[in-house]
């Protein structure tokens, strides 16, 4: 069916003829799954299906104890405008709450608003240049104060200013006006048409912090607020202790907006160690309640598993393992930083050697023998929400075809088997971060480049290291000191736009904007960036997927990333926690309050 | 004059004799016996090994991973399928060139160190005692972190990552473990210069460079003996937290810390995978130690032995 046929379609559906669940049964029976069948429906101005509410058992407030959940990577700050990666994310979520989250069939669940915008309900706009979201009342702050449209409009203020160097700032730049309505109504306005109006606000970018504590703190000053590290919230837990890198502690917020809930009376958010011994302690000792990012053998998880005492939560999202081939230049200084947009890499500027790397990675074996259930091999960055995954594209591995690739071009073998063309040696170094499956990726590749003439130097960085947020160290991602190097992001909401920032130009990662920027390819492409500016404000559905599947095909064409594994959102939950229901559009713990433990 | 000839003739007989004394009480120490003979077999094997045992270490072959003992891979395969006998034979190499060459940075620094400043004294003692102090107060890791960020990218592109990051590791480790060989080796040099036989050196004309050399030296090596088989095992296990925390060698230079750690994972199904090298450095370490007790009770001359 193409884009022609899914308009149709969703024509019939507005027009009352087609029912909404006889054509989500069309959507997945051409292999779509529900929830992308129901975000084109919603992002086409038909109304949502009422997700289904979760069964929540208890019938009071606290009593459950305590929960204990272990997250590898240690948080490093609570404020989530300055979250890098899912760690601070979800540290932060404990606490501060957006106005929807996204649950795994990629539907928005009111948590501090009062309904979700719609077209029929008048929210949306049809233009798509502004949503109304109204706020549930009588919200308080964890310290009293109440919660309004004030604080959604500070927060926009605050993430926009470039002064403040927001990591959020990609979600919220781009509104115009933040327009309180009333004191529980407000007017987003948007430059452009916003097809992805879902996006400030809502889910893991989408938390919302408290005006009158970082009030004083915006701009420059916006990193030294004490809040920072003391979240005040409205969250279900309220804050109690927080050592960076070490702990996260929360006890139950007893004036929390949803009744009965929470269930526990205190959490715990422990970091530190890795995915294996977190895995062990939910799955095996049951001395964890949960662990997030089980990024371990599936062998060894199933293992693990027989015990019984917990099990392995999957969902399907976006996330993709991938490696980024460095297009500046690691190894020379400029203006005080490496890796500057300035300048260009030696030889990965030459497409023939991108072209090579991309035959040379063995995503079947990987696939099998590395990640078996918890992903797939895939030759797309952008795998998800499904009608934005391309059908265009094949992975191969195949060593002849990378010397053949590397010949034609001129490389050509030096007395120790390694190639090079005018005095430029394909030696590179590739870094990771630490920890087995990607160890073993590492060395995969590393013996199928050295049978086509290039000399890889692995290098892996500990995780809380490659991926903290201190600006000062060498060895983060976004410094890229490297040839090349491997990770997985993905979209965390139900709309690929957020995600396919990492290629944009003004993305770019540099000192500049603090090493934040979400380009840390330092790609630059005109092509690129059209195509995303036209997708950005691009109100119909079907030719909007159309523009980020030619995103995505242009990035692949030109091996700027070269994908792995579309990986699942996997987790450790122990058998006698109920409630969690991992999404792969949103934070591990988007519905925290309602998380139980059976008896 | 025709005095001092006389004693200085007669000194070169018990000399010998007390050199050859002490290789006689080491070979009786049985146990130091057992631990030289484990040594010299781990070191052949890691030496001559390769040349013998031809598997490359980073072959993989995925039909054949995590396999016990066979015929075709002695001490069975990893989670690559890769042979774990040629990957603890170039790891040994490793691990062993790391043990030996730090300590002997470290004995070295601290006998240097500790015979100054126990032997001039005054002044230049204190300044030593003082710097030792401030090197022992110094918290390790942090300062191993902050080393090899500032130095690790320069050694490397000098001598490539593998000596590179050797180099570095051993001139860290060396040099963050002299403090405890320096001070056991001034508190010798203390007592020992006033004793009789120093006295009557000194008192023959023996020049300070001799005194020290010929005469304290000798006596005070049974504790430096002691803490340099230590110091090896020690830099061992330092080489393996630092592979732990990423900044060791790369991930693919399999020395014995490295294997152990990448199949901690495993060990309830594949325990060879780390038996192995966990046996090898348990053995050498061992070892280690033994010949360092043998040696100690050898070089003692106070030393009564028991048979």
């Amino acid at each position: 069916m193409d884009e022609h046929g899914i308009r149709e379609l969703i024509g019939e559906v507005k027009r009352g003829r087609l029912t909404r669940r006889a054509f989500v049964r069309t959507m997945v029976g051409l292999g779509l799954t529900a929830p992308m069948a129901a975000q084109m429906l919603a992002s086409s101005g038909v109304a949502q299906a009422q997700p289904k509410p979760a069964p929540f058992a208890p019938t009071k407030r606290g009593g459950g104890g305590q929960l204990k959940m272990l997250w590898w990577q240690a948080p490093t700050l609570l404020n989530p405008h300055f979250a890098t990666g899912t760690k601070d994310q979800d540290g932060s979520r404990v606490f501060y709450e957006p106005l929807a989250a996204f649950d795994p069939e990629g539907n928005m669940l009111p948590i501090l608003a009062a309904e979700i915008p719609s077209v029929q309900n008048g929210g949306v706009a049809k233009d798509g240049r502004s949503v109304t979201w109204k706020l549930k009342p009588n919200v308080s702050w964890h310290d009293g104060k109440p919660f309004t449209a004030d604080d959604l409009v500070f927060n926009w203020e605050y993430s926009a200013d470039p002064a403040t160097a927001a990591l959020t700032s990609g979600s919220y730049r781009d509104i115009e006006r933040v327009e309180k309505v009333t004191p529980h109504t407000v007017k987003l306005h948007f430059k452009s048409p916003t097809p992805f109006w879902f996006d400030a606000f809502c889910g893991a970018r989408g938390m919302i912090i408290p005006k009158h504590l970082f009030e004083t703190y915006k701009g420059d000053k916006s990193r030294e607020a004490p809040t920072n590290l003391k979240p005040v919230g409205t969250g279900p837990y309220r804050f109690v202790d927080f050592r960076p890198g070490d702990v996260v502690r929360g006890e139950m917020n007893p004036a929390y907006h949803m009744p009965n809930r929470p269930f526990f009376d205190q959490i715990e958010m422990k970091g530190g160690g890795d995915a294996p011994s977190a895995a062990r302690a939910v799955l095996q000792t049951g001395e964890y309640d949960w662990a997030w990012n089980l990024q371990v053998g599936d062998d060894i998880l199933r293992r693990l598993e027989q015990g019984g005492k917990g099990r392995v939560h999957m969902a399907q999202g976006g996330s993709c393992e991938h490696i980024q081939l460095n297009q500046s230049d690691p190894w020379r200084e400029v203006d005080g930083e490496k890796s500057s947009a300035k300048t260009t890499h030696p030889f990965l500027t030459d497409l023939a050697v991108r072209q090579a790397l991309n035959v040379l990675v063995d995503r079947a074996a990987i696939h099998e023998q590395l990640y078996g259930r918890l992903g797939q091999a895939t030759a797309n960055i952008l795998n998800g929400p499904p009608r934005f995954r391309s059908p265009n594209l094949k992975w191969e591995f195949n060593v002849e075809k990378a010397n053949q690739i590397l010949d034609a071009a001129g490389w050509k073998r030096g007395a120790d088997g390694i190639r090079a063309k005018d005095g430029k040696r394909l030696k590179m170094l590739f870094q990771t971060s630490t920890n087995a499956e990607r160890q073993k990726t590492q060395a995969i590749i590393k013996q199928a480049a050295a049978r086509a003439g290039i000399e890889i130097e692995l290098k892996s960085v500990v995780a809380s290291v490659f991926f903290g947020s201190d600006v000062a160290n060498p060895d983060t991602y976004g410094k890229f000191g490297a040839d090349i190097q491997m990770y997985t992001n993905g979209p965390n909401a139900p709309d690929p736009q957020y995600y396919m920032l990492n290629f944009v130009s003004w993305e770019i990662t540099s000192k500049e904007n603090k090493w934040q920027g979400r380009n840390t390819v330092r790609w630059r492409s005109e092509e690129y960036d059209k195509l995303f500016r036209a997708a950005a404000s691009e109100m119909d559905p079907a030719r909007r997927a159309a523009l980020f599947i030619r995103m995505n095909d242009l990035v692949i064409q030109n091996v700027i990333t070269i994908p792995i594994i579309w990986r699942n959102v996997t987790a450790g939950g122990s058998t006698r926690l109920k409630g969690a229901d991992v999404s792969g559009w949103d934070s591990n713990i988007w519905n925290l309050a309602s998380w139980y433990r059976e008896a | 004059m025709a005095t001092v000839a006389v004693p200085l003739g007669r000194e070169s007989q018990p000399r010998t004799s007390l050199w050859r004394e002490a290789a006689r009480r080491f070979t009786k120490h049985r146990l130091a016996m057992i631990g030289t003979v484990m040594l010299t077999v781990m070191v052949l094997g890691v030496v001559a090994g390769p040349f013998v045992y031809r598997v490359p270490i980073n072959e993989i072959d995925f039909k054949a991973k995590l396999k016990g003992p066979t015929m075709a891979h002695p001490l069975g395969t990893d989670d690559l399928g890769q042979d774990v006998l040629a990957r603890m034979m170039y790891g040994g190499r490793i691990s062993l060139a790391v043990g030996i060459a730090s300590m002997l940075i470290a004995i070295t620094l601290g006998v240097l160190i500790g015979a100054t400043a126990g032997h001039v004294g005054g002044t230049v003692d204190h300044t030593l005692m003082r710097i030792t102090d401030l090197f022992i107060s110094l918290p390790g890791l942090p300062l191993l972190l902050l080393i090899i960020y500032l130095f690790r990218d320069s050694l490397k592109k000098t001598f490539g990552p593998e000596a590179g990051v050797f180099l570095l590791i051993v001139a860290v480790i060396g040099g963050l473990r002299w403090m405890l060989v320096a001070r056991l080796v001034r508190a010798q040099f203390l007592s020992l210069r006033e004793k009789e036989f120093v006295e009557a050196a000194r008192g023959l004309g023996a020049r300070p460079v001799r005194q020290v050399w010929r005469h304290i030296l000798p006596n005070a090596l049974g504790p430096v003996i002691v803490a340099a088989t230590i110091d090896v095992a020690a830099a061992i296990i330092a080489e393996s937290s630092l592979s732990f925390l990423g900044l060791g060698f790369p991930p693919d230079i399999p020395s014995w810390g490295r294997i152990l750690y990448d199949a901690k994972d495993n060990l309830d199904f594949a325990p060879h995978w780390a038996l192995f090298p966990g046996t090898a450095i348990f053995l050498t370490v061992l070892s280690i130690n033994y010949i360092g007790d043998g040696l100690r009770d050898a070089l003692d001359p106070r030393k009564v032995l028991h048979h």
